[in-house]
C-alpha cells in the first residue's frame, strides 16, 4: 500500500518524534539535513540565523532563473521544510543570553561552528549541560574536536577529498586516462548529507538512551568520519592484500564485462554480478553464438570480462534506452537506465508512489520537494510547512516561548542581537 | 564499560548484502544486539564473493564480510521449513526490530510478513528495504548500488564536464546511505515506541533514499526545468575550487576559496601576492570566469610540494586545502589515528585486522566495536538455548533435522 503523505492541514497525524524540540544552529547542508530529518517526522525545529544573511544555503541556488535571492534557494528551501527560523547573533552578549534561554527549552542542539568559536562564546558542552542536563548536543565538524585538524578549514569540496571519497571518483576500468586528469566530486553536495544522516543517527540513539541513562550527552561528529564509514570494506582489504582503489581499479570486478555505456538515446548501466544475471544478460541480448562459449560459463565468465564487453558495447549502441532498462529487469538482469534529475522525477516509478509532494512557500512559490526517504506505517512523515522566511518566527519563538516582551525584542532588535 | 545507547534492544536481522548489512551494523555500533539470520544453504552472499570476481571457499575469512558484520551474531535457520518459520516467530516474540532486504516479499509468502509479525509481538518495528519499495510499477526490478545513482539522476550529474555520466569507485556508495537511513528511521520508531508503547511498519526504498541527497537538484528543476550538469569539482560561487597535482604519483590536494581574507592569504603564501591585484582574479564572479587560467597557474605552484606540505602551508593561513586521500594514506593519517579510527580486531579463524570505528564519539554511551563479525551459525545455542530456553535435546534434535542448519 502507498500511505498517506505530503500536507496534511490540522497536523492530527502521530508524530514520531512529537514533543520533540531540537535547536539548530547550523548552516548549508550537514546540520540543517540532519534536523530536517527529525522535522520531518515531527520534531519542533528551531533554526537560528545570522541576522541580515541568514544560512549561508540561502546564497547558493538553484534559484529560479538563476537569479539569487534568499528566500528562493531551492537548497534553502529543501533543507528546512517543517522548521521555526529565528535571527539570532550568537557572537553577541546579549544573543548569548537568549541562546542559553532556548537551550534550556529544548531536548537536542544541533550545531556546526568551529570548535575554536564555541569555546570563545563559553558555549561548549560542559557549559551548557549546567543549565540542561538532559541536552543532547551534536556538534558537527569537519574533522572533529579533537586531533591535530580540528581547526581546519575545509568546505564541502575538501571533506568530499579528505574522508576519501574523490580519490576513486570517476571510476572507470576502462579509460586509463582518468588517472592523468583530476579526481572529483560527485554531483551535488553528497558528503555534507552523508554527514548530516549519520550525525541524525547518534543524535536519535543519544535521545533513546537519555530514557536508560537519565541525562543528556555530547556527540562529536567528524564529516571526514562519516565519510570514511563508506570505505570501511576497503580499508581491511588494504590492509589484507595491499589493494588500493584508484580511479581505475587495478583489479577486475564481476561488473567489468559492462558498466555505464552509451546506447541509442543516452546511456544504460549494464551490470550483473550473479551468474544468472549474466545469463540473463546473454538472454536479453538474443543468446548469441558466441555467448555458448565455454569461457563464459557460470563458472568462468568473470574471468573473461573483457571479451564480453565489445560485444555489449555494440549490441547497447544500437538499442533505446528504456527498451533495454525494461526487457532487461524483466529478466531479472539488474540493468538501469541513466536519467537525467528531471527524467527522474517524471519516471513513472516516481509517479506511481507521489515520491514529489507539492509545497507552498509565500516568495519561492508553489514548488516539488521530494519526500521523505522512508514511510512509517503509524507516523509517516510529512511535510507540512515551506522552509521559514528569515526571522520568520522571531515573535512566535522569543515571546511566546522565552516570554521576552514587545519593548525587549525591539530593543534587541536594535541592537542587532536579534 | 559504560553502557552503550542501545542496549537492551534487539534486532532479527534478515538482511543481505551491503545496504542493509551495514545499517544494522551502525545500530550494532551503538549496542544493539543484532541476530544475522542465515543458513548453509543460503548464506550472506559477501562471504563468498572475492575481490576480483569468483567464489572464496572460506565464509570466515572475506574482509568485506568481516568489515559490514561487526558486533552481530549469527545464526542458521532453515526458513524454507515451516519450523524454521516457527523458530523465527520465536525471536520475534524477544525481539524489538525485525529488518530485511529482499525484493518483492519474501518474508510475506513465508508467513512473516508485518502482520504475523505483529501477533506474535505487538509493539514490533518491521523494516523492510527492497530497491524500490513496495508498491510501485518498478517493485520487482532488482539493483545494486549503482542502479539507484543512474536512477535517481546522481550518475549523470557526476563527471567531468566534457565527459559521460559517472560514479564513485566505493562500491557501495548508495548501500551505505541506505542502511544509515534505515538505522535513523528505526531510531526515530524506537523513540516513539518509548513514547506510546506502539511499533510500526517503516518502507524504505533505496531509490528514494538515494534522491533525497539530492532533494535541491529536483526542486531546482521544477523551478527551472532543467537537469544539473557535469561539473567535476568545479563550484558555482567558488574559485579555485579544485584538486591540484602534486608530487607523488597520481597526487593531489583539494583547495576551496570562498572569500577575499582566503583569497588574500592564498595569494601570499603561495608567494604570488601580485595576483591580488590582477584584474583576471579579482573578486569571485572573476576568478570563477577566469578558472581555467587560475587553475593552470595554481597547478604550477602545488607540483613543487607533496599534498601534505599544501596542506599545511595553506592551513596556517586558513585556507581551506586537504589532499584527495587514498585508503593507504587515510589508514596511516595522524590526525585519523589520534582519533582512534581504526580498530584491531581479532577473529579466531580470520587472524588480527583493522577495520575503521564507528564515526561518532558519544560522551556518555560510547559506540565501539565490541566482537568480530561472527563466523555462520557461530550463535546458534546461545540464542536457542540460552535466549529462547530451548532444552539441549530440543536443539539437538533440529541440528539434526537441519531446521536450525
Amino acid at each position: 500500500m502507498v500511505r498517506e503523505q505530503g500536507a496534511k492541514p490540522g497536523g492530527a497525524a502521530k508524530k514520531a518524534l512529537g514533543g520533540v524540540r531540537v535547536l539548530e544552529w547550523a548552516q548549508f547542508v550537514s546540520g540543517p539535513y540532519c534536523t530536517k530529518l527529525m522535522a520531518d517526522l515531527g520534531a519542533e525545529v528551531i533554526k537560528i540565523e545570522p541576522p541580515g544573511v541568514g544560512d549561508e544555503a540561502r546564497g547558493r541556488g538553484p534559484f529560479p532563473d538563476d537569479v539569487p535571492m534568499p528566500e528562493r534557494s531551492a537548497l534553502f528551501l529543501y533543507l528546512n521544510t517543517n522548521k521555526l527560523g529565528v535571527t539570532l547573533n550568537v557572537e553577541a552578549a546579549e544573543g548569548r543570553e537568549v541562546f542559553r534561554n532556548l537551550v534550556k527549552q529544548v531536548d537536542i542542539l544541533v550545531e556546526d561552528n568551529p570548535p575554536r568559536l564555541v569555546r570563545e562564546l563559553g558555549l561548549t558542552y560542559d557549559e551548557l549541560k549546567r543549565i540542561n542536563p538532559n541536552l543532547v548536543m551534536t556538534s558537527i565538524t569537519p574533522f572533529g574536536q579533537t586531533g591535530p585538524y580540528r581547526d581546519y578549514n575545509a568546505y564541502y569540496l575538501n571533506t568530499f577529498h579528505g574522508g576519501g571519497f574523490g580519490y576513486v571518483t570517476p571510476s572507470d576500468p576502462h579509460n586509463p586516462q582518468v588517472l592523468e586528469r583530476e579526481p572529483i566530486m560527485m554531483g551535488g553536495l553528497i558528503a555534507e548529507y552523508y554527514c548530516g544522516v549519520m550525525a541524525g543517527i547518534a543524535t536519535q540513539a543519544a535521545l533513546y538512551a537519555r530514557g536508560a541513562i537519565g541525562r543528556g550527552q555530547f556527540i562529536d561528529m567528524s564529516k571526514q568520519e562519516a565519510v570514511l564509514q563508506a570505505l570501511k570494506v576497503n580499508v581491511p582489504q588494504y590492509l589484507l592484500e595491499g589493494l588500493i582503489l584508484r580511479r581505475v581499479p587495478t583489479t577486475l570486478t564481476p561488473i567489468s564485462w559492462g558498466g555505464i555505456l552509451p546506447c541509442k538515446d543516452g546511456y544504460v548501466n549494464m551490470m550483473g554480478a550473479e551468474v544468472h544475471q549474466v545469463q540473463a544478460v546473454f538472454d536479453l541480448m538474443g543468446s548469441p553464438e558466441w555467448s555458448t562459449d565455454e569461457r563464459y560459463s557460470p563458472e568462468q565468465f568473470h574471468l573473461h570480462s573483457l571479451e564480453i564487453r565489445p560485444h555489449v558495447i555494440e549490441w547497447v549502441a544500437e538499442r533505446c534506452r528504456e527498451e533495454i532498462f525494461h526487457e532487461g529487469q524483466r529478466r531479472r538482469a539488474p540493468i538501469s537506465a541513466v536519467l537525467s534529475v528531471g527524467e527522474a522525477m517524471n519516471s513513472e516509478q516516481m509517479q506511481a508512489r507521489d515520491f514529489f509532494v507539492d509545497l507552498d512557500h509565500p516568495e519561492a512559490g508553489k514548488l516539488k520537494y521530494p519526500f521523505a526517504p522512508w514511510r512509517l506505517s503509524e507516523t509517516p512523515a510529512s511535510l507540512d510547512s515551506a522552509a521559514p522566511l528569515l526571522g520568520e518566527h522571531n515573535t512566535r519563538v522569543y515571546r511566546d516561548l522565552l516570554g521576552y516582551t514587545e519593548s525587549e525584542l525591539a530593543k534587541m532588535k536594535e541592537t542587532g542581537a536579534i | 564499560m559504560s553502557e552503550m545507547a542501545l542496549n537492551g534492544i534487539r534486532i532479527c536481522d534478515f538482511c543481505w548484502a551491503w545496504a542493509g548489512t551495514s545499517g544494522t551494523e551502525l545500530l550494532a555500533f551503538l549496542g544493539a544486539e543484532v541476530i544475522k539470520v542465515e543458513s548453509w544453504q543460503r548464506m550472506d552472499g559477501v562471504r563468498m564473493r572475492v575481490t576480483g570476481g569468483g567464489r572464496s571457499p572460506d565464509p570466515h575469512r572475506n574482509p568485506t564480510f568481516n568489515a559490514l558484520n561487526l558486533n552481530k551474531l549469527a545464526i542458521t535457520v532453515d526458513i524454507r521449513q515451516p519450523r524454521g518459520v516457527e523458530l523465527i516467530k520465536q525471536i520475534v516474540k524477544v525481539s524489538d526490530v525485525v529488518t530485511d532486504n529482499f525484493a518483492g516479499g519474501v518474508l510475506q509468502r513465508l508467513g512473516l510478513g508485518y502482520e504475523a509479525l505483529r501477533e506474535v509481538r505487538p509493539d514490533i518495528i518491521v523494516l523492510s528495504m527492497p530497491g524500490f519499495g513496495a508498491p510501485g510499477p518498478w517493485q520487482k526490478y532488482h539493483g545494486y548500488a549503482p542502479t539507484f545513482e543512474d536512477l535517481s539522476g546522481v550518475a549523470d550529474m557526476s563527471g567531468y564536464p566534457d565527459g559521460k555520466p559517472s560514479r564513485t569507485g566505493l562500491g557501495g556508495f548508495t548501500d551505505f546511505i541506505n542502511g544509515m537511513q534505515a538505522a535513523f528511521s528505526i531510531l526515530a520508531a524506537l523513540n516513539y515506541r518509548r513514547q506510546t508503547g506502539e511499533g510500526q511498519f517503516i518502507d524504505l526504498s533505496q531509490l528514494e533514499s538515494t534522491c533525497c541527497l539530492i532533494g535541491e537538484a529536483y526542486v531546482g528543476y521544477d523551478m527551472n526545468g532543467r537537469s544539473p550538469t557535469r561539473r567535476g569539482n568545479r563550484d558555482g560561487f567558488m574559485a579555485p575550487h579544485n584538486c591540484y597535482p602534486c608530487q607523488g604519483e597520481d597526487k593531489w590536494v583539494s583547495i576551496a576559496i570562498a572569500t577575499e581574507e582566503e583569497w588574500n592569504a592564498f595569494c601570499e603564501a603561495m608567494g604570488r601576492p601580485e595576483w591580488t591585484k590582477d584584474e583576471k582574479f579579482r573578486d569571485a564572479p572573476s576568478r570563477s570566469a577566469n578558472q581555467e587560467e587560475l587553475d593552470r597557474l595554481v597547478g604550477e605552484w602545488t607540483r613543487g610540494h607533496t599534498h601534505y606540505e599544501v596542506m599545511e602551508m595553506l592551513q596556517r593561513v586558513g585556507v581551506a586545502a586537504m589532499p584527495s586521500f587514498d585508503v593507504a594514506e587515510l589508514t596511516a593519517d595522524p590526525h585519523l589515528n589520534e582519533r582512534d579510527c581504526l580498530v584491531m580486531v581479532e577473529h579466531p579463524e580470520a587472524g588480527e585486522n583493522t577495520f575503521v570505528a564507528p564515526p561518532w564519539k558519544l560522551s556518555e554511551t560510547p559506540a565501539r566495536i565490541t566482537r568480530h563479525a561472527p563466523m555462520v551459525g557461530q550463535h546458534n545455542e546461545y540464542v536457542f538455548c540460552e535466549l529462547l530456553g530451548m532444552p539441549e535435546e530440543e536443539f539437538a534434535v533440529l541440528v539434526g533435522e537441519q531446521v536450525i542448519y
